[in-house]
């Protein structure tokens, strides 16, 4: 049967896409950034997952406002980046699980949570960000992907509660899987950051700093906070903390926290980095 | 959750857009316009005659003259997207730091401290 061997966090933004491209590692700006990932990636060495669920969020590659689905499934064979129209390198394909995909489906679906499968998936920053920083060489290493992407783009945005029950919905679809598999599943963005408007630039390390404690032990209490609640102490990105509840409800209901990472500021935004082992 | 609670959690936030059914109708043609933007070809139209390429997508005049004098609290107010917008911003060269500093009035050193200090 499949297994879940662990959840991890990163931000997404795309100025690390460029500073990967650039590398920047050892840039007096970057290096406290880049120094949070040798433990993570000492982890994934020891665990050796072999497929990683990756839930981000879409920032105008592959949906536009035509048709924007509040929770997708990737459903392909291969999943490739595109031109994001602002100048980060398009980096090469990664490789998909289909069949794995339709199990998740099938199970989402049965399990009251009907999503929109996608045979043809574009993924951007916010998915190729978080693969490069977890495997560099993830184009020479056998790591297979399921893309769930869920809407933050345009409001109304799945609440904190939902998304926390729609991770509960992944962690027993990818369990009920028949094959054996090593899963990782992986929680991207945030963390506080706001681009628009005249309040661009809000930070708030206090409620990170929070949210990163209570997400270990006590997720169920971050899932009362309304997305205005996230979008007023996090920022309007920084409501991407979504995709991280979604990843914790996945692991279940106990966990143990192997590591975890936070720097203010990249580009516009506060960083953070979290390894969780079931407990 | 009490009534003052509920106030609180619904208020309006100062500075803030949010991207609603509201605001997605009211800004249709300019993010239609700067999702084209994920294409280089698009992208040298735009820049080879603007004003062509913002008739084409049909943009209000509202979101042409935000587009015209580069203001992105204008084009915000005309129902951009920020998503959107960042591929408009890139295309003329600002990075999300430069268009922290318009919208905020402040310069980019400026912002950019503030950015750090919030690390304090």
């Amino acid at each position: 049967m499949a297994r879940i061997v662990g959840g991890l966090t990163t931000s997404h933004i795309p100025a690390i896409g460029n500073a990967i491209a650039q590398e920047l590692f050892e840039d007096p700006y970057w290096k406290p950034f880049f120094a949070g990932y040798p433990p993570v990636l000492a982890w994934l060495d020891k665990v050796k997952p072999d497929l990683a669920v990756v839930i981000y969020n879409d920032h105008g590659l592959n949906f536009f406002l035509d048709t924007l689905p509040t929770f997708s499934v990737g459903a392909a064979a291969e999943y490739r980046h595109a031109d994001e129209g602002w100048g980060i390198p398009v980096i090469a394909p990664f490789q998909g699980d289909a069949e794995f995909s339709w199990h998740l489906i099938n199970s989402l679906v049965a399990d009251e949570f009907d999503i929109a499968s996608c045979q043809e998936m574009l993924v951007d920053h916010g998915f190729t960000v978080p693969m490069s920083l977890f495997w560099p060489e993830y184009d020479k290493f056998p790591i297979r992907t399921i893309p769930i992407c869920i809407n933050t783009v345009q409001h109304p945005l799945p609440t904190p509660a939902r998304c926390y029950k729609f991770g509960q919905a992944i962690g027993r679809a990818i369990e009920s899987y028949d094959k054996d598999l090593k899963v990782v599943v992986i929680g991207t963005g945030g963390m506080s950051h706001q681009l628009d408007g005249e309040r661009a630039g809000f930070i708030n390390k206090e409620f990170d700093l929070l949210c990163m404690e209570k997400i270990v032990d006590e997720p169920e209490s971050l899932t009362h906070y309304s997305i205005h609640d996230l979008v007023r102490l996090a920022g309007a990105q920084g409501a991407e903390f979504i995709l991280w509840l979604a990843m914790r409800g996945a692991l279940g209901a106990k966990v143990k926290k192997i590591y975890s990472n936070y720097h203010i500021p990249i580009s516009n935004t506060a960083a953070g980095v979290l390894v969780l082992e079931r407990g | 959750m009490t009534q003052t609670k509920q106030q609180e959690s619904e208020s309006p936030i100062p500075g803030t857009y949010l991207f609603d059914g509201a605001a997605a109708m009211k800004g249709y043609a300019l993010n239609k316009m700067c999702y084209s933007f994920n294409h280089a070809e698009n992208r040298a139209a735009f820049l080879h005659d603007e004003d062509a390429y913002c008739r084409q997508y049909g943009l209000s005049g509202e979101q042409r003259e935000a587009v015209r004098v580069r203001n992105v609290i204008g084009m915000l107010k005309a129902g951009g997207n920020i998503y959107y917008l960042a591929k408009l911003a890139g295309l003329l060269g600002l990075n999300v730091q430069d268009v922290g500093a318009q919208q905020t009035g402040m310069t980019l050193e400026a912002f950019n401290a503030r950015l750090r200090a919030a690390g304090d």
